[in-house]
């Protein structure tokens, strides 16, 4: 297979250690042992008319990009095919331009009139994927170019470009965030879309740039809600994610009422049932001081229409669904999401993992909802340990006096694991347990007491640390325990573990009044070998010792003392000695002395055993920042509920006034209506009349957009005899799909009222009993409607009838531009400003000759598609400079060269100046080329200003408005400036402009404005300037044509020239 | 969303890298490796790894590390879902998912990543719109495409995601036209010494392949659809047939694909077809232990319980295992401690059986805990909850196609803990 092969001579030819070398090829390694000879091969490969060696290149290409291996330098050979034919080839070279385009911009730059191209195609998926690539270029440069991409697509009448649209909203953004106000713009445009389709990605495009302008949503929301369940499912997760933080802020709680309960929750459920019943009393005295809740209607929309949603296959959308329910419905309603996320624990371990980490943080909140399913979470020795961990957590917080036993007696299997993290985790959770419920503490601590004999020393000391925990809760009960562990130390070696005891110990020496002198005996004589924990706590139980008993102790607790003294760790040297001073009494003992005895052994309370995912649920559930515990670059706060719910109103969709149509019209509206998403009319019981008005004036203003999007793009599109046809070939289809009923989906909402089903199946009837006529009858629409597309513009047909004719960019035969040109404007002589002069060779640098050149606005004879260049030489040696030539011109491709004659001689002082034309592809790339002389050579390159790369064309003013109506959409580019005082007459304004550029003023009415025309030299592309002043200083510059990249720099240059 | 993948095999060799935004540095891996390295068993490693400046979200698949680079806020699940869903079209694509696959298929992986991501967000990730723009490759398309020089690449753009069943490609014809359902149910159980049982489950699933022309819609209906308690559907099932008629109502994609996976509801007694009978001693201050395991059919309505396979976790002191079974055929890995027994069939008149010593470590302290057993089975043509397909129908195209169910019942996590047993 031709692609493994380039994939191993990938591996072959560079010098990966040990890889073997793949035997079916042998010219592999060795014949490209270089990279620098290997790219060469490529090079030519590329450089082929095959395109079977071209696809091979690319592949191969492909192959080290995906490897990390740098393929850089091969930019502008496979740049160079991005207008290939072979659709494989060129899918290639966009992966390689997209890869590469950052590191090499000026390059890039060449391939984005070939997706301007595509941006025209009749093709809507072309159309999408030249979008989709123009704007996955990540090159500053073009922002201006994307930006009006964007803009056109967002009104394309395809809602798969409005989609990809959407998808390069964000991606502009993070190239230019100063584009914010301009995208929010589109994206509002763009969430007002009908289409299920488009729903998804423009909210994606919403919460990247612009989460915070939460009323852009209010209009579409009840739209977002019904369009939910029909939107493809990583949509889905992105939408319900935002109407969540969204419902957030617009509604009141549903547990307003029961806000008391929960906090009383951990309570309530610890506690006895008096006080259960105690707490019911307070509840409900509560409730009635409280006026009734009354969910909005839109809240309760949201919760329904997400419902289905729990039975996805994707556990992403599930997750998303479970969090929303659980952040906004009645608590008595989050139930239902149990089951679910218990289903997903038999996904991938991975998504087991997200999983329990949320019905984790979920279990402490609502510990009733996962109750039913407690055995979903017994642990299998196969479980990978980070998921057996996170079951324990679960059964941990599920745990409670009725079902205790049970997890008890589980939790004994597990401590019989192998696993030893686990065995340990298991015994932090009955500890847990423990502590939680009092009933069965003591089983408990009779269970852990039996683990100390256990026979592995791990599980133990887990034990040990544990009971220490324990035993602080009622520690009189449990000397014989205390013993029991004061006899460990002889054995266990784990520091913590040894450390917990002698702190026992000595909290209750009391207790064991004749052990604990004996232990701290063992103790100091081990003392030096003992791990820095446990020396600390050795010297503890001295103290306390010495405090109680000094009797016995005093001279074990100095020898203590003096050992810790030198130890090597500064802090045990810092508290002997601050030990030393508290308990010894001295001459110079301070006040603390007395006090000793209460300082050390004080009543500690108990430590409080908790969930390590308690109050987690303050990050939005199913989040990443959720997971990490930490608040994630990007993350948006769960807003808390408000007090006072706002304004509700701000939801309802306005009824254009047009919506009162005619007869006529509202047929129209109901052949579409199937077309325009099943789900559009679900809009359920509790949404009333209201809704049901809204969804018929959705449809109105969807299909006046059709209408309205047609006649906008007319001007602009090049490809409209095609585009035009497909939105009533469309239609035609959707009109018959509607007619099967069947093959539409019919998914809808959970519960949908009866009178709904009724009208589909009435619908139904009558359609198979009168097939043909129904048939008919629909036809007849359609025709009408076809007609009414035609009428709302009568100037259509003549205006796309000389449409190709006129405009010249579309037309791809060069032959036919001087017939064009020549047909329409006038080439006319420039109109002359001051000239500027460059320099292509300095004085110093040419040894004495100096070369500078100007352009000259004149047409250059010998070839109407050239520019042409004055060059003037000036010989300031002392020797006569012979020769003087230009040689080896280095050209991209389609540009061209007239070289001037050859200057013979020129004597000393003397200057003599020719003139050269240059092709430059309407271009500003530079013409580079050698310049010789008899005895030497020079490098030099004229790089022209945009400007100079067109010639003034005549026109009138009504050729000129003409001309500027067929070039808007794309193809035009408007900026605002401001006007200089210098720059406030018309004379320096004109001055200026035509300085800037090489153009020729159109007479104008208006005397506020100044037009300009121009096209350009090699393609002959129509160049229209306008500049009209504003009130004050303000003027604003449209420049209109063909090559937007020209028109985008040339804006530049004339905002240059008028501000400066 | 997502900004770069990177594939890592086992031993650590990033082999391939794609980027949406712009690139991210192989050095991120790094945190990976870390972490990795930190868990010492492959399945430890945390999904989500928290690093300076970037998240990584990773899933392990088939011996691959499917590494994602995240920068912003995203619900990881999203993440892992998708890169389950990449693993799952290289599957479909190529019959597996492993390195090799992947690097003989670089280009195409490549091409497929390009479609299914848009910026890091996912773009077409159905696999019959990828299968329009993508063909998979066949051994007869490589050969003729070496020799014309023709491309993988579709030519005609797919339309399928213009459509609003955008699961299905358009145009599709077939001489033969064949709807196959695969029911498939899988029994979790965990059963303690005493051979009760301690949790017990019903998760089925029905997989379909259908290769219907046109534009089919069918529905399906069960005899007993109540015991269906936990659903969930491909995105082409009519939900709300399903709410009111408890029939699946829908237009198929073409091929194969999981239609429905599913619960029996956990009140229903779940039959287990099996019971183990197994002693496994050690005796204090020796070096053996005595080993004796019997597997029996119990409540297998009549049917064969086959391809029966048994893994035990031996403690850590086992040395060798000398053993006799009296059917099929068992090995012992000294160094993972596992026991594998491949009995085969069962056959109520003798019982398959495997006894013998254990060998321990001398001078090792005797090994606690009674491992736990791993069973695998299978047993053709029953559902074990019973779930019978009524009949399917077919509407909206005039041809008669070939239906055919299959039902199918295997263990699935199946355990006998500690001193009890396990299926699975």
């Amino acid at each position: 297979m031709s692609t493994s092969q380039a994939y191993n001579e990938e591996k072959g030819g560079s010098s990966s250690l040990g890889e073997p070398e793949y035997g079916h090829d042998p010219a592999s390694g060795g014949i490209f042992s270089s990279d620098y000879k290997r790219h060469d091969d490529l090079k030519e490969m590329l450089d082929s008319n095959k395109d079977s060696l071209k696809l091979e290149a690319m592949k191969r290409i492909v192959a080290m990009i995906a490897r990390g291996k740098n393929a850089s330098d091969l930019f502008p050979a496979v740049v160079k095919n991005v207008a290939c034919k072979n659709i494989e080839v060129k899918k290639l070279v966009y992966v390689y331009l997209v890869r590469y385009a950052e590191e090499q911009q000026d390059l890039a730059l060449l391939s984005i009139s070939t997706f301007q191209r595509g941006l025209k195609d009749p093709n809507q998926l072309i159309r999408a994927s030249a979008l989709r690539v123009l704007s996955s270029i990540r090159v500053p440069i073009i922002v201006p170019i994307m930006m009006l991409a964007i803009k056109e697509a967002a009104s394309d009448m395809s809602p798969y470009v409005r989609k990809t649209a959407a998808h390069a909203i964000p991606k502009l953004y993070s190239l230019d965030s100063d584009q914010k106000d301009q995208l929010i713009e589109v994206i509002e445009k763009l969430l007002a879309d009908k289409t299920t389709l488009v729903a998804g990605s423009v909210v994606m495009a919403f919460e990247e740039v612009c989460p915070e302008r939460i009323d852009l949503i209010h209009k579409n929301y009840r739209k977002l809600c019904n369009l939910l369940i029909d939107v493809e499912e990583w949509g889905q997760v992105v939408i319900i994610n935002m109407l969540t933080r969204y419902a957030r802020t617009q509604f009141l709680s549903p547990n307003q009422n029961e806000s008391l309960l929960e906090e009383n929750a951990e309570k309530a459920f610890y506690g006895s049932d008096e006080e259960d019943a105690k707490d019911d009393k307070t509840e409900a005295a509560s409730l009635v001081k409280r006026k009734p809740y009354v969910m909005d209607p839109d809240h309760r929309l949201l919760l329904r229409n997400t419902k289905p949603l729990l039975q996805s296959r994707n556990a992403a959308v599930v997750m998303a669904v479970a969090q929303l329910y659980f952040h906004l419905a009645p608590k008595a309603e989050v139930g239902v999401i149990a089951k679910a996320l218990v289903r997903l624990l038999r996904s991938h371990s991975e998504v087991q993992y997200v999983v329990l980490q949320n019905v984790a943080t979920m279990s402490i909140k609502r510990r009733g909802m996962f109750e039913p399913y407690l055995k979903s979470f017994y642990i299998r020795s196969t479980d990978p340990t980070q998921i057996k961990i996170l079951k324990l957590e679960v059964l941990t917080n599920l745990a409670n006096e009725t079902n205790i036993s049970t997890i008890l007696r589980e939790f004994q299997t597990y401590i019989r694991s192998m696993d030893k993290d686990f065995v340990a985790a298991t015994i932090q959770a009955i500890g847990r347990c423990a502590t939680n419920i009092g009933k069965v503490r003591d089983t408990c601590l009779n269970g852990l007491v039996q683990l100390l004999s256990n026979r592995d020393e791990l599980v133990v000391a887990e034990s040990v640390v544990v009971i220490k925990k324990l035993l602080q809760m009622q520690p009189s009960q449990h000397s014989e325990i205390i013993k029991h562990m004061a006899k460990l130390t002889d054995n266990i070696q784990v520091p913590m573990a040894r450390a917990s005891i002698l702190w026992l110990i000595g909290e209750y020496c009391e207790h064991v009044p004749k052990i604990a002198p004996d232990v701290l005996r063992k103790m100091a004589k081990s003392f030096t070998n003992e791990e820095d924990i446990v020396k600390l706590q050795v010297i503890n139980l001295a103290a306390k010792l010495y405090l109680t008993n000094s009797k016995q102790s005093k001279l074990l607790t100095q020898y203590v003392l003096n050992l810790a003294k030198y130890d090597q760790n500064y802090d045990i040297r810092d508290r002997a000695r601050f030990i030393r001073q508290l308990i010894v009494p001295t001459e110079k003992s301070g006040a603390l002395n007395k006090y000793a005895k209460k300082l050390f052994l004080a009543q500690k309370p108990a430590p409080i055993l908790e969930s390590s995912f308690k109050d987690r649920d303050h990050f939005q559930l199913g989040s990443l920042s959720h997971l990490l515990n930490a608040k994630a670059v990007g993350y948006q706060e769960l807003p808390d509920w408000p007090d006072e719910a706002p304004d509700p109103s701000v939801r309802n969709v306005e009824v254009p006034e047009w919506t009162k149509c005619t007869s006529r019209e509202k047929r129209k509206e109901k052949v579409e209506k199937p077309f325009y998403s099943d789900s559009e009319g679900e809009s359920g019981p509790t949404e009333s009349a209201d809704s049901g008005e809204g969804s018929i004036c959705h449809d109105v203003r969807a299909w006046a957009s059709v209408a309205v999007g047609t006649d906008s793009l007319t001007p602009s599109l090049p490809g409209q005899h095609l585009t035009l046809g497909s939105p009533s070939e469309e239609e035609e289809e959707e009109g018959k799909k509607a007619k099967k009923k069947k093959p539409q989906r019919d998914r809808e909402g959970g519960s949908e009222s009866s009178s709904e089903e009724g009208s589909v199946s009435e619908s139904s009837s009558s359609e198979s009993d009168s097939g043909s006529d129904a048939e008919e009858s629909q036809s007849e629409t359609e025709t009408k409607r076809r007609k009414t597309v035609k009428s709302s513009d009568p100037n259509r047909d003549q205006r796309h009838g000389d449409f190709c004719f006129i405009c010249p960019g579309i037309l791809p035969l060069p032959s036919l531009y001087p017939h064009l040109i020549s047909s329409v404007p006038q080439v006319i002589s420039p109109v002359f400003s001051s000239v500027k002069t460059y320099e292509l060779l300095h004085r110093m640098t040419g040894e004495g000759l100096s070369v500078e050149y100007y352009f000259s606005r004149q047409p250059f004879a010998p070839d109407p598609h050239m520019v042409a260049v004055q060059i003037q030489f000036s010989n300031n040696t002392d020797s006569e400079v012979k020769n003087v030539r230009i040689s080896e011109p280095k050209l991209l491709s389609g540009m061209r060269v007239q070289e001037f004659k050859e200057i013979e001689s020129l004597a000393p002082g003397e200057t003599t100046s020719v003139v050269m034309g240059i092709d430059f592809c309407d271009s500003t790339q530079a013409a580079n080329f050698q310049l010789c002389t008899h005895t030497r050579q020079f490098y030099g390159a004229i790089q022209p200003p945009v400007g100079e790369l067109m010639a003034p064309v005549f026109m009138s003013e009504n050729e000129f408005k003409k001309e500027q109506g067929k070039l808007t959409g794309m193809s035009e580019i408007t900026e605002k400036l401001t006007l200089p005082e210098t720059c406030q007459s018309d004379h320096t304004i004109v001055q200026r402009v035509t300085s800037a550029a090489n153009v020729s003023r159109v007479p104008c009415g208006a005397d506020n404005e100044y037009r300009f025309a121009a096209k350009t030299v090699t393609s002959g592309s129509l160049v229209l300037i306008t500049l009209e002043k504003k009130e004050g200083a303000l003027a604003q510059l449209t420049v209109n044509s063909e090559k937007m990249v020209i028109g985008t720099m040339l804006v530049k240059d004339i905002i240059q020239a008028l501000t400066q | 969303m997502i900004h770069s993948l990177f594939l890592i095999n086992c031993s650590g060799d990033i082999f391939l890298e794609k980027h949406w935004k712009s690139v991210v540095s192989q050095s991120v891996c790094d945190y990976f490796f870390e972490a990795q390295e930190k868990a010492v068993d492959v399945e430890n490693v945390p999904p989500v790894i928290s690093t300076p400046h970037h998240y990584l979200i990773s899933i392990y698949r088939d011996k691959i590390f499917f590494v994602s680079v995240i920068q912003t806020e995203v619900p990881p699940l999203f993440v892992i879902e998708f890169l389950h869903r990449v693993a799952d079209t290289f599957q479909d694509y190529f019959g597996e998912c492993s390195e090799t696959a992947i690097k003989d298929n670089v280009v195409i992986v490549y091409e497929l990543l390009e479609e299914m991501l848009d910026n890091g967000f996912p773009l077409a990730t159905e696999s019959n719109i990828l299968k329009e723009l993508i063909k998979p490759p066949t051994i007869l398309r490589s050969v003729v495409n070496s020799i014309t020089g023709s491309s993988n690449v579709g030519d005609t753009l797919p339309t399928g995601q213009l459509s609003n069943i955008p699961w299905r490609r358009a145009g599709v014809k077939y001489t033969n036209n064949e709807a196959y359902f695969d029911v498939i149910e899988e029994i979790d159980a965990i059963i303690d010494k005493s051979g009760s049982t301690v949790f017990a489950e019903i998760q089925g699933v029905i997989d379909s392949c259908i290769k219907l022309s046109g534009m089919p819609d069918l529905s399906l209906s069960f005899m007993n659809p109540r015991l269906l308690d936990d659903v969930s559907f491909h995105p082409c099932i009519r939900f709300k047939r399903w709410e009111s008629e408890r029939v699946l109502s829908f237009i198929p994609p073409d091929g194969n694909f999981r239609l429905i996976s599913y619960r029996v509801s956990s009140q229903n007694l779940v039959a287990i077809p099996v019971y183990v009978k197994h002693m496994i001693s050690f005796k204090e201050n020796s070096s053996s232990g005595r080993f004796d395991v019997t597997i029996g059919p119990k409540q297998n309505m009549g049917k064969t319980v086959e391809g029966v396979v048994m893994t035990v976790h031996m403690p850590k002191a086992v040395l060798n295992m000398n053993l006799t079974a009296s059917q099929g055929s068992y090995t012992f890995d000294p160094v993972t401690k596992v026991l594998t027994w491949d009995v085969g069939k069962i056959t109520p008149q003798k019982l398959p059986n495997l006894k013998g010593i254990v060998n321990l470590q001398s001078g090792a302290p005797k090994p606690e805990e009674n491992p736990s057993l791993n069973i695998q089975f299978k047993i053709q043509q029953l559902a074990i909850s019973g779930l019978k397909v009524n009949r399917l129908d077919m509407y909206g195209e005039k041809y008669k196609p070939f239906k055919g169910v299959k039902y199918i019942t295997k263990a699935g996590k199946f355990q006998s803990l500690g001193s009890r047993i396990v299926l699975g």
